[in-house]
């Protein structure tokens, strides 16, 4: 019966005063927060670390796949993020054939792409890529911090990402990418 | 003229909510009870004036009056009409001003109808509203007066965001305020039982109306969002756990418990401290949406109308009329008497679960939208997305799901779950059956899983309160109920949907060429350039059959806008009874060789989306139900309000009678 049960204890008197707290700390931050500067320029946060391990099937059926070990392979490399759809990539691939050309090894992950269209793309465009690796829930991409298409990394000998290169590479910016690529070598 | 006479009545509306304030506060000391007579005239036609300077506002857009400086800076003589009137909400001054119109005729409505509480309770409550209303006056007058005259007068104005420039958007904002802003009246009816320490079943009747009205117009309004989101920003998703849509979705969970532990209240006065805070919560999580939208201290793609120096004042606003209610609280509720004890198997119990579980998720949500703002200070830019709000709610979200199933079928005060647990088999099956037939037919995402399985039981189970009983004479407060959870399912099963059937495919395609995506074939039938009244476009004709079928005409644009020049896709969609399929256009192809040289190829993205539309119809189910239960509320509080006069003119009568 219901009036055998004992009375709950009360709750004390302080907790009331809890929400209060709890306000006063949210409007403290905000107020310091609304006082500091604001800058809206983004850093690549993936700089100086090492690649996460991955291991990707391959994209296209004239290159193999793609994973984290081999980068860590003593040289330099480039890692490029494209995908077939995706128009600038196409604007893109005579300057990585320029940049293959001049001695940059370079790999590809494709996102979220089919094999048939990317082997169009690669038929139609040239492929300077030595592997390809499929990365189909753009989750390796998210892991080393690539919000889009295309971008390309400098990759350290020991597998460190040392550069990140948002947009496409233009012409004018091969100079730029090869002295990375020398700087990735120290 | 119009503007000078719509800034006037705006500070005669703030100078009403000023007496508004002074005389109910007045009124409640013994020697100044002769004031409370003139407080719910007063807070009627401070409504009243302030919707009519929303008017004149809404006219100086329609006429695209370019003096007006606001005017101006977001309208178009050659928009249509439809988005000139949209224009006027479009940004941040007409938005406030639509803000303390609603809070103004909210105030003014409960001034007028509202009788069921003490006079006194009415008084402070009104005082409370007032209060509140002032410091958005202040606001508004003060640092964004939205009838500031420009000088000269530019020839033509800017125009409106194109993004904004879609029917559903127009009105997205007034109802999304209305539920937003409403609850403001939850807000001051708490204020008003703390004040007068009358907390018990009264209160909660009177209240639960407001806040059900507040609550179905906000779920409107999200559900529109959503879609909005979804098919006009042309990514396909639904919900993107943008600070915007957190700052609707968090007085939103606060409400919905609020309705729940006030149905707890009115029915069996217990949870009484509780049933205020959250009353003081969905209002405070209102005005903290609005600030860490409006201050552009969280960047967010919403982000139409930001201004840092607006931040402040907000701020301000924010500490004193969320920190006044929250001392009055402290200070208070221990002095509001314990409620009705009730045992662990119980109606009771199981709404108590529900609101524990409801505002976890308003935690959960919080912190996720706050945190960027905390490692910054430390230096560090984050940004949390749905691998961190979307396990995190579910969490609560699950079990919360499970004893929706079950607490329905509670008895209040004491049951035994024996006598229910033979009913929930049924329920329990399905849930089984469902998670073995779609774990087998290969959905692999385990939250999509738990929501497709989840999603069919608690259907079977919500409907189970209509067992036994005649379905015509239920009354409609049940089938609101019943509908409500219903859509509840409804919408989980899209969500899960979403996650485990969803087929996309990107690629650039010619003209005549076909692509597959999941069973429909879609062809590129031709691209062809078309005009609007301020906008003009490439459109695609795509053929699309959905498995060997009579083929549908779908035309996504790719439209660009010239006052002001932007470009948006207009993504195309057609909804058969499985789901949905979508298409969007992106740009032309250019040639690897020469960015001059067109290649005749157009990126396109489509999605095959099987059942996700039930995602919104859910959402329009919820408010459904929400619906039924406010007419049976009030069809209720209107009998007895006949009942009563009726009562009383006899009472008059016999009085007379005896006393000649």
């Amino acid at each position: 019966m219901t009036q055998d049960t004992p009375r709950a204890p009360r709750a004390p008197g302080w907790t009331l005063w809890l929400p209060l707290a709890l306000f006063v700390l949210f409007v403290g931050g905000v107020a310091i927060s609304l006082m500091l500067p604001k800058s809206t320029d983004i850093n690549s946060q993936m700089i100086g670390k090492p690649l996460p391990a991955f291991s990707l099937r391959a994209a296209s059926d004239g290159r193999p796949g793609l994973s984290a070990g081999d980068f860590a392979q003593g040289k330099p490399r480039l890692l490029n993020i494209f995908a077939s759809w995706c128009i600038p990539c196409g604007v893109e691939s005579p300057v990585l054939a320029e940049l293959q050309r001049q001695g940059a090894p370079i790999d590809g992950i494709a996102i979220r792409d089919h094999t048939a269209d990317l082997n169009a793309f690669l038929a139609k465009n040239g492929n300077p890529y030595q592997r390809i690796g499929a990365d189909d829930v753009s989750a390796v991409q998210l892991a080393i911090g690539s919000s889009g298409v295309p971008e390309t990394f400098v990759i350290d000998g020991k597998g460190v990402i040392r550069y990140q290169h948002i947009g496409e590479i233009r012409p004018e910016e091969v100079p730029l990418m090869l002295a990375k690529l020398k700087e990735a070598e120290s | 003229m119009l503007a000078e006479l719509g800034l006037a009545m705006l500070w005669l509306a703030a100078a009403l909510a000023g007496l508004q304030l002074v005389a109910g506060s007045l009124a409640l000391t013994k020697n100044g009870e002769g004031m409370g007579g003139i407080v719910r005239p007063v807070a009627v036609v401070q409504g009243v004036l302030a919707a009519s300077a929303f008017l004149a506002l809404i006219w100086l857009f329609v006429q695209t009056d370019t003096s007006v400086k606001l005017v101006a800076e977001n309208s178009h003589s050659a928009k249509p009409l439809i988005y000139k009137i949209a224009g006027t909400w479009g940004n941040h001054e007409g938005s406030m001003l639509l803000w303390v119109t609603v809070m103004g005729l909210a105030g003014g409505f409960v001034a007028l109808v509202e009788r069921r509480l003490p006079e006194r309770t009415m008084l402070a409550t009104l005082a409370g509203q007032a209060f509140v209303s002032l410091g958005f006056y202040a606001f508004l007058l003060l640092a964004s007066n939205p009838f500031q005259r420009l000088n000269p007068a530019p020839m033509e104005g800017n125009g409106l965001n194109p993004l904004l420039q879609d029917p559903g958007l127009a009105f997205h904002p007034p109802t999304l305020y209305l539920g937003y802003v409403g609850l403001s009246i939850a807000f001051s009816f708490a204020i008003g039982a703390l004040v007068t320490r009358e907390v018990g079943p009264d209160f909660a009747r009177a209240m639960r109306p407001w806040v059900l009205g507040a609550w179905i117009f906000l779920t409107l309004g999200i559900t529109a969002g959503s879609y909005w989101a979804y098919y006009m920003l042309g990514w396909g998703g639904w919900w993107f756990w943008d600070p915007v849509e957190n700052a609707s979705l968090m007085p939103w969970l606060a409400a919905t418990a609020l309705l729940h532990s006030a149905s707890v209240l009115a029915a069996r006065n217990a949870l009484r401290a509780w049933t205020v805070m959250l009353g003081v919560v969905a209002f405070s999580m209102s005005m903290i949406g609005t600030f860490l939208v409006r201050s552009g201290i969280l960047t967010s793609v919403h982000a139409f109308a930001v201004d840092p120096k607006r931040g402040g004042f907000i701020l301000a606003l924010l500490a004193i009329n969320i920190g006044a209610a929250l001392v009055l609280f402290a200070l208070r509720a221990g002095t509001v008497t314990e409620g009705e004890r009730f045992e662990v198997t119980s109606r009771e119990a199981s709404l108590v679960f529900n609101n524990i579980m409801l505002t976890s998720i308003l935690g959960i949500v919080l912190l996720g939208t706050l945190y960027p703002l905390v490692t910054e200070a430390m230096g560090v830019k984050v940004s949390v997305g749905p691998p961190y709000f979307t396990p995190m709610s579910a969490v609560f979200a699950v079990p919360m799901l499970v004893v929706l199933a079950i607490g329905p079928l509670l008895r209040w005060r004491h049951d035994r779950f024996k006598r229910v647990s033979p009913v929930l088999i049924a329920p329990l099956a399905v849930t089984i059956i469902a998670a073995i037939g779609f774990a087998v037919s290969g959905v692999t995402s385990i939250m999509s899983l738990i929501a497709l399985s989840l999603a069919p039981g608690l259907a079977v189970a919500s409907l189970l309160p209509l067992k036994g009983r005649n379905l015509l004479r239920a009354p409609l407060s049940l089938w609101g109920m019943v509908i409500a959870h219903l859509g509840l399912a409804v919408a989980l099963f899209g969500m899960g949907a979403d996650g485990a059937f969803t087929t996309e495919r990107l690629i650039a395609a010619r003209v005549g060429e076909s692509v597959d995506v999941g069973p429909w074939q879609v062809k590129l039938g031709a691209i062809s350039p078309v005009a609007g009244p301020n906008w003009t476009a490439l459109e695609a004709d795509l053929v699309a059959s959905y498995d060997g079928d009579a083929p549908d005409n779908l035309t996504p644009q790719s439209r660009t806008f010239w006052a002001p020049p932007q470009t948006t896709s207009v993504s195309a969609l057609h909804t058969r009874w499985n789901g949905q399929l979508y298409t969007v256009l992106g740009e032309e192809a250019h040639d690897a060789s020469s960015k001059a040289m067109p290649t005749g190829r157009w990126q396109l993205r489509l999605w095959w989306k099987p059942f996700v539309p039930m995602i919104w119809l859910g959402g329009v189910l919820v408010a459904l139900g929400g619906l039924l239960a406010l007419f049976s509320r009030v069809r209720q509080d209107l009998k007895r309000r006949t009942v009563r006069a009726r009562g009383d003119v006899r009472r008059v009568d016999r009085e007379e009678r005896e006393a000649a």
